[in-house]
């Protein structure tokens, strides 16, 4: 089973994208979970969401404290939230950053793993013409996970964007590029 | 066709209600519940269900409406949490003792002192008294087909009873998973056309409904409640065994997991289960004889199957989602032992309270629970009741 925690701030999207993920990888067949802790919840505030991916079906229903995967949607995050609790050995952290990669190795000078970084606001400024970082982190986390192959990552996406967006189909193209090059822009840091 | 796919809790529960086509269903908001009503609304608009939904302003009036519907002779249903239940109460007695099969999706949430939305059962657990069925789900395909099943129970000549189908708000309300939805067509033939033998608009019979009852004759109402409810415990069976035939998911009363020859056990309802059996596998790969029961069934309350699946278990622990605020533990502890009273004496209990307003109960608070059991099953002496997953 793969467990993937999200951290992000109220309004970013972090719920949707776990809910993404749950059905990008429902749909090569995989059993999912795709859920957000609720609370008290304002715009900016902490927030996380949680997936799990399996091969069998899935029973427990409590919160993630060790996870493979941990997805920060909002560098500023790192200030005053231990993101990084809890991450199995050879678990990674994926980060939304603009920053060069020798500083970005630093923000988690005591976690020993793993640490991939993508510039999802940059891809999807170019992309989409607005900052929304969810769909390219969605590609990053899904690479690095490695739950599916780039091939079959894309049709899902493509299916899926061609349902969501049927009223507006002029924005699928932006999208699907964001998605392509999302897939390459993760750098192991 | 069955067909597999993924949604929430609140979305199978809709799904379950668009697939059945209710005549009537009366609903006011209240997290985490609304996602129910808004989906149903939806439906309406897109002309998938011709339901009349009628959006009240108040859960009081939600459920005055269903019992005006429902008295007149057509299907009706609503859904709620948490201080709407609480809203209903007194109309909750009503719509039993007048024994209309109202069928309502209950999102269970903690109700208010401290305000909290997050899940625990003592909203409906403070309805336990009622005089409404009570099925508890485990995850969305339990609330889901727990939906398919509640009118065949609730409109039973022998029945003629309310019914909630709970499950945990949030936990599973607006967790995404695997479920597997039946075909349309399958379930309006599992569920049938419902046709009272008595109802308010049949021009043929006269007929009133929810008159002043005198003491001369208010007994004799109670007595065949209890009558309709200790009847209800069979016809359960029924429907499950059918609805086992036609889908293959098997449910019963309650269900026992890797209790064949379990010294350690515990008792609880609702979303924690799948995380109890988790446990269970991992103590069970260490050689200690865990199990659980998970009830589905909370009223009426299944006594003898409770101590068929407890009687030879060494310590358990009687798991309740709610205080009942006895100073002795909560309402499942004081029923499961007055069950056991007499019948297996031999078994050690502590009754925990634990996961009230959303507080998480982990696989590793299971093994640690069940660590506790071992203790006490080799004699040593525990509490009656503890709170389990508290911060000190």
């Amino acid at each position: 089973m793969i467990e993937i925690r999200w951290h992000g701030r109220g309004g970013q999207g972090a719920k949707t994208a776990a809910l993404l993920l749950a059905d990008v990888a429902f749909a090569t067949g995989m059993h999912v979970q795709g859920f957000p802790e609720y609370g008290p919840e304002r715009m900016g505030a902490p927030i996380t969401a949680y997936n799990r991916l399996d091969a069998k079906p899935i029973r427990v229903h409590s919160n993630i404290y060790s996870p493979d995967f941990v997805v920060v949607v909002d560098e500023s995050l790192v200030e005053t939230v231990d993101v990084a609790a809890g991450i199995k050995k050879n678990g990674a952290i994926i980060i939304n950053t603009g920053k060069e990669p020798s500083k970005v190795r630093k923000i988690f000078a005591k976690f020993p793993g793993d640490i991939y970084a993508i510039d999802a606001r940059d891809i999807s400024q170019r992309t989409v013409g607005k900052n929304l970082p969810n769909t390219p982190l969605l590609a990053a986390v899904v690479r690095v996970c490695g739950v599916m192959s780039e091939q079959e990552f894309i049709g899902n996406m493509e299916e899926s964007f061609k349902h969501k967006f049927a009223a507006k189909p002029e924005v699928i193209e932006g999208n699907m590029a964001a998605i392509r090059e999302a897939w390459k822009g993760a750098v192991r840091v | 066709m069955s067909r597999r796919d993924r949604m929430s809790g609140n979305e199978a529960v809709a799904t379950a209600i668009r697939q059945i086509g209710p005549d009537v269903i009366a609903a006011f908001p209240i997290t985490p519940s609304t996602e129910i009503p808004q989906y149903i609304s939806s439906y309406k608009s897109d002309g998938l269900i011709d339901t009349e939904f009628v959006a009240v302003e108040s859960e009081h009036s939600a459920m005055s409406a269903c019992i005006g519907a429902s008295a007149a002779g057509v299907r009706a249903m609503t859904a709620t949490s948490s201080a709407g239940m609480a809203l209903m109460y007194e109309l909750l007695y009503v719509a039993a003792s007048d024994r209309l099969p109202i069928v309502m999706a209950a999102v269970n949430r903690a109700l208010t002192g401290p305000i909290n939305i997050n899940a625990d059962h003592s909203d409906s657990m403070g309805a336990r008294d009622s005089g409404w069925i009570q099925l508890y789900s485990e995850n969305a395909q339990e609330a889901y087909d727990n939906m398919l099943m509640a009118h065949r129970i609730a409109e039973h000549p022998d029945v003629l009873l309310p019914l909630m189908v709970c499950q945990d708000g949030f936990i599973t309300s607006h967790a995404v998973e695997n479920i597997v939805i039946e075909d349309d067509e399958l379930v309006k033939s599992f569920v049938g056309e419902y046709r009272p033998e008595k109802y308010l608009l049949n021009p043929r019979e006269s007929l009133g409904v929810g008159p002043y009852s005198v003491s001369a004759f208010y007994m004799e109402i109670k007595r065949q409640q209890f009558e309709a409810m200790s009847k209800a415990r069979a016809v359960v069976a029924a429907v499950s065994a059918e609805f086992s035939a036609l889908t293959g998911r098997e449910y019963g009363m309650l269900e026992k997991y890797r209790m064949d020859d379990a010294d350690l056990a515990v008792l609880l309802m609702s979303s924690s289960a799948g995380t109890g059996k988790d446990a269970v596998d991992r103590l069970r790969e260490k050689g200690v004889k865990a199990g659980l029961v998970k009830l589905r069934v909370f009223r009426p309350f299944p006594e003898d199957d409770l101590v068929e699946a407890l009687k030879d278990v060494k310590a358990l622990g009687i798991m309740d989602k709610s205080d009942g605020f006895s100073g002795c533990g909560g309402p499942l502890g004081a029923e499961t032992r007055s069950a056991l009273y007499g019948r297996a004496d031999g078994v050690k209990t502590v009754n925990y309270v634990y996961g009230l307003g959303g507080r998480d109960a982990r696989v590793e608070d299971f093994e640690a629970l069940f660590e506790e059991l071992g203790r006490l099953r080799d004699g040593e002496s525990l509490p009656r009741c503890r709170h389990h997953g508290m911060r000190e």
